[in-house]
């Protein structure tokens, strides 16, 4: 057992240095450089360009320039910002911790929910409970974000008065503040991979409920809730966890919208503004940082599944 | 009162077009510690009516007519507690394949349990004693700790002892056994079921039992029921049966049955069961039957039988059970020069790299140890052994389909022959052609059987599409299929229908070697007496090489002309099959020949082999 | 499955008949309104700003005088279009990448999944932006971009559902008489694998028409100002309160598209026994 973990470990940590890899190939492919396009129009002053590039240590071969971004990173130094000459570290530090605090309370609200509305609806299947979660399950599912986001701005903010709807926080408010601004958008990002959740934990009840073990558990006449709950819950819940996993990273990237529709003070809408500003440098930083959230998530909940499920647990399965 | 009592039990497909029901008509009565064994090929509805017999309709299915009257409770009607209640302490069901059947996420002591703690057995102090009692009384190795295994840890003959032990829990007066010794090895399958006979003697249950295998039935139960396309066709005392099956369909599936006292081919019975889809229009084996006459147009009702039990037939055959001749001689066939010759082969699971070799971990097990033999022109080639022994592997080794560790493979004319298939030239390829085990995954379900025979025509001969339709006709003719299958798909053949076009497919190359893995295990007895006959015709007529691996040593023994038994890897021993069978020099061999002896003992006095 | 008796198992279904319907007016609609809307949908007029619905302008007009109703009618069809050539690219290359990826196996198969997955990590918004930061707004940065985003997820899928196939002996067969592997995923593996990539590509289009009203937004997609949903959106909704007719329309023509989409896609896997994935890349 020790040794899967230090395998799915160090499978996270390859995963990690070839997302830096690709992030920063992604760059270098593309037309111009961090100066040319920080620089914009005054890139064609030579003399500008010359003195930006030196200070950016640009001139020197690619190979180069990655093993020195990357043992800054080793470092924890992520960089300079080009628009805004500061560290990069001081500037996405808060603006990640605010972006934690919304998907944690979205991911914490939700994933509870979606499993257990999936499990209701897989047991029930075809009954009117189903039939209505799954529609409006379907439908949550195929609206876009922005779109969700004005919805629920437009009921809760202007018609009900309830919330303020546009996030006012800054960024470097305290955290109780920023939690209390999070309902509407953690409700808009939780939505959609609620609704993803809910038809795979489904998907997979209904398939536990037609196994030959399930069967068998009738056929030793243990009673239909015992068989519910021990028989059905776990083989149905476990196998889905690394997919909830990855259903959540992969859907987390949706706080670039959430957030710059709520302008709510994370990384998602600072990822807007850098692109905006075409600060190279920050921009790659946030990619990285993205890709470290991806893997960090999907480790947890691979790591959770090996603790839970006593087939990967053992050595044989 | 009678224990079991089962009176005029249909049942029907719950949707759809109504068709011919999965189970017709069927009656059993069984008493207190009496044994039945239902037999029957795949799709007879012995299973449907095992379940039925506890009460469970299988989803899809319901009752159109009939009862099951269990312990004096009409089970089929009852309301889901008495049901409930009866199923653990009055009926309980070995299922057949316990791996499934297990839950995964249980530890088996719990499961046993469970099983305990549902009817209330026991308090809940005592029953943990109860647990290891039963994991003992299975012959479960170390009964104390294994209970805290989840089921993914054990074997697959432990699972099944597991199973068995759940069942016995509340100590049932009824247990339903579903192909017991299905997946099994043949040396494992022997351990079962002598546990299963002990325990029926010990505790006095009744037993009833369902299998596809008449030998297994033979040894644990005393009465025979044999079906055919969902009714009860023949009820018998089960010495009596042996000797003189009445029914002409339970007499041409005993004699499909291959004897290692007569190493011949055995019988095939020609055409296929009735599509669930038909409609019963009187006895439903007609049109494959030898008997058959103007009566047959009515189902036919039961009769007693002078020699005890009853058949459903008009014209029932009271005569002693003939089967073909034993083979006398050697088998006619011409060995000719050594066409494949395999040496030294070794074939080892997975790679000790570089590291770990520095580090000194021992290489991974050998397969295959160090295997040498030489195929002949003309010659049909045996080899037997039990899952583990290699013998699969050696014959994925010699088709390129496994890397191999060691060892030379020579293709006589084409020189020697590559590790890998991407490695071999095209001619090589084409001399060399596999028939694979799985009829259901050997052919692509969505090709048409044209496009299936036309792949290796093209492949190696360039042939046009007007060549492919004359040649596609010729190969189904070969193997006894009618030109009209070219438009067919696989999912409209049955398995025996699909292993011939697998066949077609395989000698359409016109290939040197064919090497046959495991091609009759997935089929019925009977259809599979058919696919022998079917190779050996082949493979004579067009001087073919055939390499036939199998673990059953009947099969082997009687399409083989040499027969080589393998054990851990290694060639134990040697020789013309009726050699082998008749003076077997390895312990090994022996035991094999006890197993296959033991499960086709019928008919007038076998003969005895000397052990 | 033929497509004919296909269709018609699709339309036993209730959600099928809906979601067809939905597709059917909807690219009717695309197709006819350039000659059916009643005014030019990018005429200013000054005097006409934020007019309520009313009988000349049956769904309102917006912030600069526009017509909403030739807008909406006109919206979807844009990023239709980007949507279409943008899924065609993203199933050709991941279908693929995947299929012979699930063939090859081994090594082959692990390099090229890690870094699979690696790109997948980064969100695809992200990506799109940075290309568009570079190349500009339009269709021609678009298409390539979103193609190969979407392809990622199309990778797992179409790896997922030939690695069923792969194990199987028909394959062995095809190998061991000495196929050439183009042939084997052609003639052996496709046609297994047809129906759920049918099913992955239409909801695939429905996701990528999501994304295109996203990044319409943002800004980054269709440029005004050309009608667009999502630019639509964008426009109205900093006067939701006053005018909420101005957001009201394209939403509720682009979620009725892409619902329709859905039911459709979950009516034809029904009907063609596809086991539905949940609409997430999973390796």
């Amino acid at each position: 057992m020790p040794r899967k973990i230090a395998g799915r470990l160090a499978a996270a940590w390859i995963t990690l240095v070839v997302i830096a890899v690709v992030v920063f190939v992604g760059v270098e492919l593309m037309p111009g450089d961090a100066c040319t396009a920080h620089l914009g129009r005054d890139a064609a002053r030579a003399e500008m360009l010359t003195a930006c590039r030196d200070r950016m240590g640009l001139d020197r071969p690619p190979v180069e320039r990655f093993a020195l971004w990357a043992a800054d990173l080793a470092h924890g130094d992520l960089g300079v910002s080009m628009k805004r000459e500061r560290p990069i570290l001081g500037i996405v530090g808060p603006r990640a911790r605010n972006t934690l605090i919304l998907a944690g309370a979205a991911a914490l609200a939700g994933v509870p929910l979606a499993i257990l509305l999936g499990f209701l609806c897989g047991l029930r299947r075809e009954g009117p409970f189903d039939i209505v979660t799954s529609t409006v399950a379907l439908v949550a599912m195929t609206m876009p974000e922005f779109v969700v986001a004005s919805l629920l701005i437009l009921i809760f903010a202007i018609w009900l008065g309830w919330s303020t709807g546009v996030v006012t926080a800054a960024y470097d408010a305290p955290a109780l503040t920023l939690l209390l601004a999070t309902p509407l958008p953690a409700i808009t990002l939780a939505l959609v991979y609620i609704a993803h959740i809910l038809r795979m934990v489904r998907s997979s009840v209904i398939d536990t409920v037609g196994a030959d073990f399930v069967l068998m558990a009738r056929m030793k006449g243990v009673p239909e809730r015992r068989i519910v709950l021990r028989h059905i819950l776990p083989n149905a819940i476990l196998p889905s966890i690394s997919l909830i996993g990855l259903t959540l990273a992969w859907l987390l990237s949706g706080v670039v919208i959430v957030e710059s529709v709520f302008n709510y003070p994370g990384i998602g809408r600072l990822a807007v503004n850098a692109v905006a500003d075409r600060d190279l440098p920050l921009i790659q930083a946030i990619a990285l940082l993205f890709g470290l959230f991806y893997v960090l998530t999907t480790l947890v909940s691979d790591l959770v599944a090996m603790a839970l499920n006593p087939r990967l647990r053992s050595l044989r399965g | 009162m009678r224990l079991l009592s089962v009176a005029g039990l249909t049942l029907a497909r719950a949707a759809g077009p109504v068709g011919r029901p999965v189970v017709v008509d069927a009656g059993v009565v069984l008493g207190p510690a009496q044994t039945l064994g239902i037999a029957g090929e795949s799709g007879c509805g012995k299973s449907t009516l095992l379940l039925a017999l506890m009460g469970i309709v299988k989803p899809g299915l319901r009752v159109a007519a009939g009862q099951v009257w269990l312990d004096g409770t009409d089970i089929l009607s009852a309301p889901a507690e008495d049901q409930r209640r009866l199923r653990g302490p009055v009926v309980a069901l070995v299922p057949q394949s316990a791996a499934l059947s297990l839950t995964p996420t249980m530890r088996i002591g719990a499961q046993l349990a469970e099983a305990l703690a549902v009817h209330g057995r026991l308090a809940p102090a005592a029953r943990p004693a109860r647990v290891q009692d039963l994991l003992a009384r299975v012959r479960l190795p170390d009964p104390a700790r294994i209970g805290h295994r989840y089921p993914h840890e054990l074997s697959g003959g432990q699972m099944q002892r597991v199973a068995i032990a759940m069942a016995l829990a509340c100590k049932p007066r009824l247990l339903l056994l579903d192909e017991p010794t299905s997946g099994l090895d043949a040396s494992t399958q022997s351990g079962i079921l002598d546990l299963l006979d002990t325990l029926r003697r010990e505790t006095g249950m009744a037993m009833v039992c369902v299998s596809h295998d008449i030998g297994v039935l033979a040894r644990l139960t005393a009465r025979i029921a044999v079906m055919y396309a969902g009714r009860i066709v023949e009820d018998r005392p089960v010495g009596a049966f042996l000797r003189h099956p009445a029914h002409p369909y339970a007499r041409a599936l005993l004699a499909s049955v291959p004897r290692i006292a007569a190493l011949v081919l055995p019988l095939s019975i020609p055409g296929r069961p009735p599509a669930p889809g038909s409609v019963e229009q009187g006895c439903a084996f007609v049109p494959r039957c030898v008997r058959s006459g103007a009566d047959c147009v009515t189902v036919p009702a039961f009769r007693d039988v002078a020699s005890g039990g009853r058949v459903a037939c008009h014209a029932p055959d009271e005569g002693p059970l003939i089967l073909p001749a034993a083979r006398t001689g050697a088998t006619g066939a011409v060995r000719g020069d050594g066409v494949l010759i395999v040496r030294d082969l070794m074939v080892r699971y997975g790679k000790a790299g570089p590291l770990a070799r520095l580090v000194g971990r021992p290489a991974p097990p050998a397969v295959v140890d160090g295997v040498s033999f030489t195929l002949a022109k003309g010659e049909i080639l045996g080899r037997v052994g039990e899952s583990g022994s290699g013998k699969s592997t050696i014959l994925r080794a010699v088709a390129g389909l496994w890397p191999r560790s060691a060892g030379v493979v020579t293709l006589a004319g084409s020189g020697e022959l590559a590790a890998q298939t991407v490695q071999r030239d095209r001619r090589a390829l084409q001399r060399v052609q596999v028939v694979f085990q799985n009829p259901d995954a050997s052919l692509n379900p969505r090709q048409s059987v044209r496009e299936i025979l036309a792949q290796p025509l093209r492949l190696y001969f360039n042939a046009t599409p007007a060549e492919v339709e004359r040649q596609g006709r010729d190969l189904l003719a070969d193997v006894r299929l009618d030109p009209s299958y070219l438009d067919g798909r696989p999912g409209q053949l049955s398995g025996g229908e699909r292993q011939r076009v697998a066949l077609a497919r395989a000698f359409a190359a016109r290939p040197d070697v064919i090497l046959c893995d495991e091609v009759t295990s997935a089929l019925d007895v009977s259809v599979q007496a058919s696919v022998l006959s079917l190779i050996r015709a082949l493979c004579r007529t067009r001087g073919t090489a055939c390499l036939f691996v199998a673990h059953d040593l009947a099969v082997v023994a009687a399409l083989c002309d040499r027969v080589a038994v393998l054990h851990m890897g290694r060639i134990a021993e040697e020789g013309p099959a009726t050699l082998i069978c008749t003076a077997p020099r390895h312990a090994y061999t022996r035991s094999l020949i006890e197993i296959a002896q033991r499960n086709a003992a019928f008919g007038e006095d076998p003969e005895p082999l000397p052990s | 499955m033929t497509a004919s008796s296909t269709l018609r198992a699709v339309l036993k279904q209730p959600s099928g008949v809906v979601g067809v319907a939905l597709v059917v007016a909807h690219v009717t609609m695309a197709l006819v309104a350039p000659m059916i809307v009643p005014h030019n949908p990018t005429l200013q007029s000054a005097g006409a700003i934020l007019q309520a619905p009313s009988w000349t302008h049956p769904f309102g007009t917006d912030r600069l005088g526009r017509d909403l109703l030739s807008r909406a009618l006109l919206g979807g069809r844009e990023a239709m279009l980007i949507a279409t050539l943008s899924t065609v690219a993203a199933m050709l290359w991941g279908a693929m990448l995947g299929l012979f990826v699930a063939l090859q196996g081994g090594r082959t198969d692990a390099y090229v999944m890690r870094i699979v997955d690696a790109m997948v990590s980064i969100p695809w918004v992200l990506m799109v932006m940075i290309f568009v930061a570079a190349l500009g707004v339009g269709a021609r940065a678009l298409i390539p971009v979103l193609g190969f985003s979407y392809g990622l997820s199309v990778v797992y899928i179409a790896r997922a559902a030939a690695l069923d196939f792969v194990a199987r002996d028909f394959v062995l067969a095809a190998q061991a008489r000495g196929e050439r592997r183009v042939t084997i995923l052609w003639r052996e593996i496709l046609p297994n694998v047809r129906d759920t990539l049918a099913v992955q590509g239409a909801m695939q289009w429905s996701w990528i028409l999501l994304g295109i009203s996203s990044l319409s937004f943002l800004g980054l997609g269709v440029a005004p100002p050309a009608p667009d949903w999502g630019l639509m959106i964008a426009d109205g909704r900093g006067i939701m309160q006053a005018a909420p007719w101005t957001v009201l329309w394209p939403m509720a023509m682009l979620s009725s598209l892409i619902v329709g989409v859905n039911l459709a896609a979950d009516a034809i896997a029904k009907a063609l026994g596809v086991d539905r994935t949940f609409g997430v890349a999973a390796p």
